[in-house]
């Protein structure tokens, strides 16, 4: 019997230790950019994988009325509040204009008007957020699909990159995101101008944000100034895709 | 009649199940503290197919777990995903092997599933109270698994690691377009994601009683049994031999 417990506190006491030793470790691993790119290599299975199952561009799921959440928590950046962003306000987004350009062959400019009066698309869809959380909205926006079409791709454009009006926190790096083609021709894909048949809130990304539904939160990219087509995304920011791609998150943000 | 019997050894584990136990237990240890880390990030559980900080959660921590069980041990969400789903796809690449070699090598068959004998209620009544009094399995009966043991690891294969990979998996808006269906299984996004916890603390309970029963049978016999294969038979005690 005594036999046993000394066992059994040893073992403890040396599950304790290597346990101890092992989270040390996994710590300073964690910190460790070379690691980081090693655990990364999940991210580039699950899009081979989540891509390859989804045959003919499948839809992610839409709710009824009945279903739109009560309050739809606005998240990031809740008001840019920069001088530039607060005079398109004041003129309730008259002036403001939303570029695509880029590796394109007709560059377009497009008011707020111009965007309201193409087709649109209304999606009531679930947003989920990569913090865990999740609210249903009932979107209405233009499919971004066809405005690509109508501008003409150039050959090498392979992601649409999506200038914001706001500094997440007010530093000095501007908010940004991206997304590939297949995102980009989806039927789902749209730039959003109203939620819950009202013209989108300062709060929510005033005046157009990106819907890209089977994706997480921090892709809708939201305060929407400009489209800009591009072959590559490592002359962007800190070159990872996004503002919160250059902060660690997935470029890929499927899961 | 020989007043100490020797001991007999047996071939209990193959490799296969060696190696997958113990890429098992590195993959759940990570995805658990991993995974406590993601909670923190909105540490509320919810039912249906939405929830967020205006909703009614039916568990909310406070402040989430405290950080030294979190990967990595301060606040990193982004990290902590990277182990998470860096992890899973190893749990789930080893577990498909596990299973397939499994059933191509009947272990299944052969050493997990109970056979019918054993399910009837006074044999496990009478494996219930072996159990509760933490009796140590001697003899031939130590050779094979008991029923309460099968039961357990059927559970886990079978029922809690499927849910919690599927429940994971209910949580991602890709999988939800690929295949929405899960979303009813499960009863949306939410409820998927208090499922994914429910069978974490699950999993976390039976990692418990598994640790207990392996000083209780015998620590360094049954490790020992895992890396090398070789498991001594605790001798049966000599009275009952005699009334055997």
């Amino acid at each position: 019997m005594k036999d046993f417990l000394t066992r059994r506190k040893l073992l403890t006491g040396g599950t304790i230790t290597l346990g101890g030793l092992a989270l040390t470790g996994c710590d300073a691993l964690s910190a460790s950019p070379g690691f980081r790119n090693f655990l990364g290599t999940g991210e580039g299975l699950t899009m081979a994988a989540q891509r390859a199952l989804m045959f003919g561009q499948p839809l992610a799921r839409e709710f009824s009325e009945r279903d739109i959440s009560p309050v739809f928590k606005a998240n990031g950046t809740k008001n840019p509040n920069t001088p530039a962003y607060n005079a398109l306000a004041t003129g309730n987004f008259n002036a403001w204009r939303l570029q695509i350009d880029g590796l394109v062959e007709r560059p377009l400019s497009l008011s707020l008007a111009d965007l309201r009066a193409l087709p649109s698309r209304t999606q009531i869809t679930r947003h989920d957020c990569v913090e865990g959380w999740s609210a249903i909205g009932k979107w209405q926006g233009a499919q971004l699909g066809p405005l690509l079409q109508s501008v003409g791709l150039k050959p090498k454009a392979r992601f649409a990159v999506m200038h914001c009006a706001d500094n997440y926190g007010g530093g000095a790096d501007m908010y940004y995101e991206s997304i590939d083609l297949i995102d980009g021709f989806h039927p789902q894909t749209i730039l959003a101008y109203n939620l819950n048949g009202q013209p989108l809130d300062i709060a929510h990304g005033a005046p157009l944000r990106l819907r890209v539904e089977r994706q997480l939160g921090y892709k809708h990219a939201k305060y929407l100034m400009r489209i800009e087509m591009v072959e590559r995304l490592d002359t962007f920011g800190r070159g990872q895709g996004g503002y919160w791609e250059d902060r660690g998150y997935e470029w890929y943000a499927g899961i | 009649m020989t007043a100490q019997p020797t001991s007999e050894i047996v071939y209990r584990h193959t490799r296969i199940v060696r190696i997958a136990h113990w890429i098992n237990a590195l993959c759940f240890l990570l995805l658990l503290l991993s995974g406590l880390q993601i909670f923190n990030a909105h540490p509320m559980l919810y039912w249906g197919q939405a929830g967020a900080n205006f909703d009614t959660p039916w568990l909310s921590i406070p402040g989430g777990f405290p950080d030294l069980l979190t990967l990595p041990n301060h606040r990193d969400l982004a990290a902590g995903r990277n182990w998470h789903f860096f992890f899973a796809w190893l749990l789930v690449i080893n577990g498909a092997l596990y299973i397939a070699f499994s059933l191509i090598n009947r272990h299944f068959a052969r050493d997990i599933l109970p056979e019918r004998s054993e399910l009837k209620p006074r044999h496990l009544w009478e494996q219930i109270v072996h159990h509760a009094q933490f009796k140590r399995i001697t003899g031939p009966a130590a050779k094979r698994y008991n029923t309460l043991q099968k039961l357990a690891y059927v559970a886990v294969i079978f029922v809690l690691f499927p849910l919690i990979i599927f429940t994971g998996l209910t949580m991602s808006p890709g999988f939800n377009a690929i295949a929405p269906i899960f979303l009813d299984i499960f009863g949306g996004r939410q409820s998927a994601r208090s499922l994914h916890f429910i069978a974490a603390n699950l999993l976390v309970a039976f990692l418990v009683i598994h640790l207990v029963e392996v000083v209780v049978a015998g620590a360094w016999n049954e490790i020992r049994s895992m890396i090398t294969g070789r498991f001594t038979v605790p001798p049966a005690p000599a009275a009952s031999e005699h009334t055997s």
